[in-house]
């Protein structure tokens, strides 16, 4: 097992969890502050898991590594270019539509996602797969809600959903577009084909935006030049970094 | 086999942080242990648990609250692993665990095999108010305040409460 797959992984729920965790004590009411924060910690504990693992094939493949990888390393270490994450995860908040309708995009590829991975020649990742799945099956059930209740709400939240359409249809067509690792990994049946559940996404973002009486988008996606599975990324994902990162660069191997 | 015993019965004393009420083996998070004899002299302790969401942060201090009472009790060699799979489901919470939930004001979970799809914005199966026991209650927010609960009001004496969720 190649551990390009299982960073993949853990910097999409890292980068989404943190992210997600920039609402925590601004969220609109207090019963869904505490929502986006549990969805945050959920996705940080299953980036912990992924990095773990991955940090543990790096030191494997690593003849005697000076300083052997570790989940806080890989997290907080890295550069821009290094993390792996899909773009769509390292999009700003915006407005409370646009993160609803980020982790509902999301969570539906997640979900479908784990569903294949537990299946998963590796023991490891199929465990990880397998744990996750019961708490992104919260997080889809919440934002699909969340979706229709804008949509199908007041003028304004409408707008507001329809503007976040706009912003991040674009960035979904990422998802389901392969990179030599994912393909390598999925054709030695450790990774997951992705193309197998594009049919099952597409039906779910369909239904839910059927019940939201919003439109669905055609297929003609706007071109990103950026691929931010292969470390191609925005300049979002540096300004996270520079926050997430900044204790650990100014004072290396803070504890507290 | 004397020793194992042993080990089960110090476990019991290790509360959940947060739900003080629930020991870790109430809450069906130790999935095994086993002891050894220590090269360095004395007992030593496998210990394997399985976390019950992803990110909860309470299993750091439950794993630190183990090594110390077993240390406490005599072990000199303590080995803590993580299990993911299987993943930890509310039903191997004790019957006993649910009873000290419900006296502590917190809804016990329901069992698993009685949960089907829900259609959304539908609530799941009527949840028991642990206060005036009626099941007129509602859902507020499928998200409590850790991970493991949500929360609920009741509409018979009007009591907001935590549910444990089942998972």
């Amino acid at each position: 097992m190649n551990h390009q797959l299982a960073l993949h992984l853990a910097d999409n729920a890292l980068i989404l969890g943190h992210r997600n965790s920039e609402w925590t004590g601004h969220g609109p009411v207090l019963e869904q502050d505490i929502a986006i924060s549990n969805i945050a910690l959920d996705l940080i504990g299953q980036a912990r898991n992924f990095y773990q693992y991955a940090a543990q094939l790096i030191n494997q493949s690593t003849q005697q590594p000076n300083i052997p990888s570790t989940e806080d390393s890989l997290a907080y270490l890295r550069e821009s270019h290094e993390f792996k994450n899909c773009l769509l995860v390292e999009q700003p908040n915006g407005d409370w539509a646009k993160t609803i309708l980020r982790q509902f995009f999301f969570s539906a590829y997640q979900f479908y996602y784990y569903q294949e991975l537990q299946k998963s020649k590796d023991s490891t990742l199929a465990a990880i797969a397998e744990k996750s799945l019961k708490e992104v099956t919260y997080h889809l059930r919440w934002s699909s809600e969340w979706v229709i209740r804008l949509g199908d709400g007041t003028d304004e939240s409408r707008s507001r959903m329809l503007k976040a359409i706009d912003e991040l249809w674009m960035y979904t067509d990422e998802l389901f577009e392969n990179t030599s690792y994912e393909h390598k990994a999925a054709s030695e049946g450790f990774g997951v084909d992705i193309s197998l559940f594009k049919n099952d996404w597409d039906k779910k973002v369909k239904e839910v935006f059927e019940e939201a009486t919003l439109p669905i988008p055609t297929k003609e996606l706007n071109n990103v030049n950026w691929f931010g599975k292969e470390g191609k990324h925005s300049e979002h994902l540096g300004n996270i970094l520079a926050e997430m990162q900044f204790l650990q660069r100014a004072y290396p191997g803070c504890e507290w | 086999m004397k020793e194992n015993e042993k080990i089960w019965e110090i476990l019991e004393t290790v509360n959940d942080p947060e739900v003080p009420v629930l020991s870790i083996i109430d809450l069906g998070i130790v999935r095994g242990v086993d002891s050894f004899i220590s090269p360095l002299g004395g007992n030593g302790a496998n210990i394997s648990i399985t976390p019950t969401y992803s990110g909860c942060p309470a299993m750091d201090v439950i794993s630190m609250t183990i090594r110390m009472v077993l240390m406490e009790n005599g072990f000199k060699e303590i080995k803590i692993n993580t299990v993911l799979s299987p993943a930890w489901t509310t039903d191997w919470m004790s019957e006993a665990g649910k009873e000290k939930l419900k006296a502590f004001g917190i809804a016990p979970p329901t069992p698993k095999q009685q949960v089907c799809h829900t259609p959304l914005f539908h609530d799941g199966e009527a949840i028991q108010c642990p206060r005036c026991n009626s099941y007129h209650t509602k859902l507020i927010s499928q998200f409590g305040s850790t991970a493991c609960k949500a929360m609920y009001q009741c509409l018979d004496c009007q009591e907001p409460f935590d549910y444990f969720k089942c998972h």
